[in-house]
């Protein structure tokens, strides 16, 4: 067993920087490199997309960059990488990664391809209550697009065991990716909550890469990080009683310190004593952290309680369209101008019956990001954009925003500033809920491919 | 002395479905009885007030000198069908800097970015 086992991570979601997972790669000395590549609607955008576009392959659209990337150092030092980037194709993913090791010029490398999350056509049978309105799951039959439960680390576990050397799922919980290499390599056992506590907080720390490295962390004056256009991917120094130090490549920018660890150990976490996840349920508020060199920070005593009964279920859902667009005004005035914007607006969309279930005019500059709490007594901007969007049920409705925001061009109020619209405007709805379903009903498969 | 939380705490926002989690974690474990006495639920929704619908809770780490505030009704509907540029709330965690407390005065000089 070793004794000390060195995960990097390689991006914390579709669009993260390539760089920071090439220099993890190259000089992070790792064991396994990990990649984090979902956001919570990722599986229903490509099931619409894949309706859509028959080209479309199904899995990360930047895995060919990813691959490319990191493959060659990985393959040289035998790095062993994790990765989620299957999204709803999984094999595909494999089979893509067989081409990018032949021509490296890798043979004999096997890729393990782990499905079964995906349950869309039984969902409603497996699952009978939203979690957020307590309401039946069948109400959303009309609308449902795709449904996949939250995997654990045991299938990413047995395709290492079975000596898979890459591993790419599809829907697995963020933590599991880092989990599963620590319960492979020191043993530990699925139901071994004392270890998988720890473990999964740690993974927890990694999942969102440059988080916990001085990235969505400084602010001049108070939290400054060195050369924060230079971040690193974390990577942590794993003990087989699940500690671990957290630290990064050396000469890079950003920081590891107790506060860009505290502020990530707290990220989307709610009871941060039963933070829930299918492998554990991992207790932070006994969790004891020391830095213990530049960049290096120690992190223990993470708890761990055993794992609940079941599965969480995301359910992604069609719910309409969003039409949005935006204009501008500085100078003296620039806000009277746009309170009249608002108000001609306002009677446009009464004259062309647009038919919203919401809809949102706000002074960006004033009060478009915090909203209602913005303070009224503010100093009046020389710059502010006036932004629009609205909720419809129909395409056609979402397209009204746009059209109407393109007639203040030439009918609007004087000094108006507007884009010619080349970008799209309206954009479709998949709203996510959750359920929870018996574990023993969803059951991953594994398919292996050699390069 | 009354001060802004930003020079007594730091702070970052998560997103999940319609809520947002806050963490305000104190800079010097010194000032997190005070936070802890004046920062509660109810203060904070008041603070987020038109932006925040509630309910809100409020959760201790003593370990590591932390509340961490789990605010429902805070992102329009859910990340997707928000209406707020920010839909995903990444900025809400800096609205709470802006919520003043008091400090005893002989602490001043633990106060993180306070003018010279």
């Amino acid at each position: 067993m070793k004794n000390t086992l060195r995960i990097g991570a390689g991006s914390a979601w579709w669009g993260d920087r390539i760089e920071p997972a090439v220099l993890n790669a190259e000089r992070g000395d790792l064991d396994y490199l990990c990649f984090e590549t979902m956001a919570e609607a990722t599986v229903s955008a490509a099931q619409v997309r894949a309706r859509r576009d028959p080209s479309f392959p199904g899995y990360d659209t930047n895995l060919d960059d990813r691959m490319r990337g990191v493959l060659p150092a990985c393959l040289g030092r035998g790095t062993r990488i994790v990765t989620n980037q299957g999204w709803i194709n999984p094999d595909g993913a494999a089979r893509r990664i067989v081409h990018w090791l032949r021509e490296f010029g890798a043979t004999g490398v096997r890729v393990a391809a782990v499905n079964g999350s995906l349950i869309t056509d039984r969902v409603l049978d497996l699952a009978d209550t939203i979690l957020e309105t307590g309401g039946p799951t069948s109400s959303l039959a009309p609308t449902l697009v795709s449904a996949e439960a939250y995997l654990g680390a045991e299938p990413i576990v047995e395709a290492l065991r079975n000596g898979a050397q890459i591993v790419v799922t599809g829907r697995v919980a963020d933590p599991s990716l880092f989990l599963a290499p620590m319960m492979h390599e020191f043993g530990w056992d699925a139901l071994d909550h004392a270890h998988l506590g720890p473990g999964s907080g740690i993974g927890h720390l990694m999942e969102c890469g440059a988080q916990v490295t001085g990235g969505y962390f400084c602010d001049p004056g108070f939290k400054d990080v060195p050369e924060p256009w230079n971040l690193a991917f974390p990577i942590a120094e794993v003990a087989p009683d699940g500690s671990a130090v957290l630290t990064k490549v050396a000469g890079t920018g950003g920081a590891v310190n107790l506060m860009t660890v505290k502020e990530q150990m707290l990220y989307e976490v709610h009871d941060p004593a039963s933070y829930i996840t299918p492998d554990v349920v991992v207790d932070f508020t006994t969790a004891s952290l020391e830095q213990v060199g530049p960049d290096r920070v120690r992190v223990s005593g993470i708890g761990g309680k055993p794992r609940t009964p079941t599965l969480k279920v995301s359910m992604g859902c069609m719910e309409g369209f969003i039409g949005e667009d935006m204009f501008f005004y500085a100078g003296p005035g620039a806000l009277r101008r746009a309170r009249l914007a608002k108000r001609i607006l306002e009677e446009r969309f009464r004259i062309v019956n647009l038919d919203a279930d919401e809809l949102r005019i706000d002074f960006l500059g004033l009060d478009a990001i915090h909203g209602a709490m913005s303070p009224s007594d503010q100093p009046e901007p020389y710059e502010i954009a006036v932004r629009v969007a609205a909720r419809t049920r129909t395409r056609e409705e979402a397209n009204k925003v746009g059209r109407e925001v393109d007639g203040m061009a030439v009918s609007g109020v004087g000094h108006t500033g507007k884009r010619v619209p080349h970008h799209d405007r309206v954009r479709e709805i998949i709203g996510v809920w959750s359920a929870l379903v018996p574990r023993e009903r969803i059951r991953p498969s594994i398919n292996y491919f050699e390069s | 002395m009354r001060v802004r939380l930003q020079h007594v705490a730091h702070t970052r926002s998560g997103d999940k479905g319609n809520t947002s989690n806050i963490s305000v974690i104190a800079y010097d474990p010194v000032f997190y009885p005070f936070l802890k006495a004046q920062l509660g639920p109810d203060e904070f929704l008041r603070h987020y007030s038109g932006t925040v619908r509630g309910p809100v809770e409020r959760y201790e780490v003593d370990a590591i000198a932390a509340l961490n505030f789990v605010a429902h009704g805070a992102l329009g509907g859910g990340v997707s069908r928000s209406l707020c540029l920010d839909n995903y709330g990444k900025s809400l965690s800096a609205a709470i800097l802006g919520f003043e407390l008091e400090i005893p005065d002989e602490l001043a000089d633990r106060l993180r970015g306070m003018p010279a």
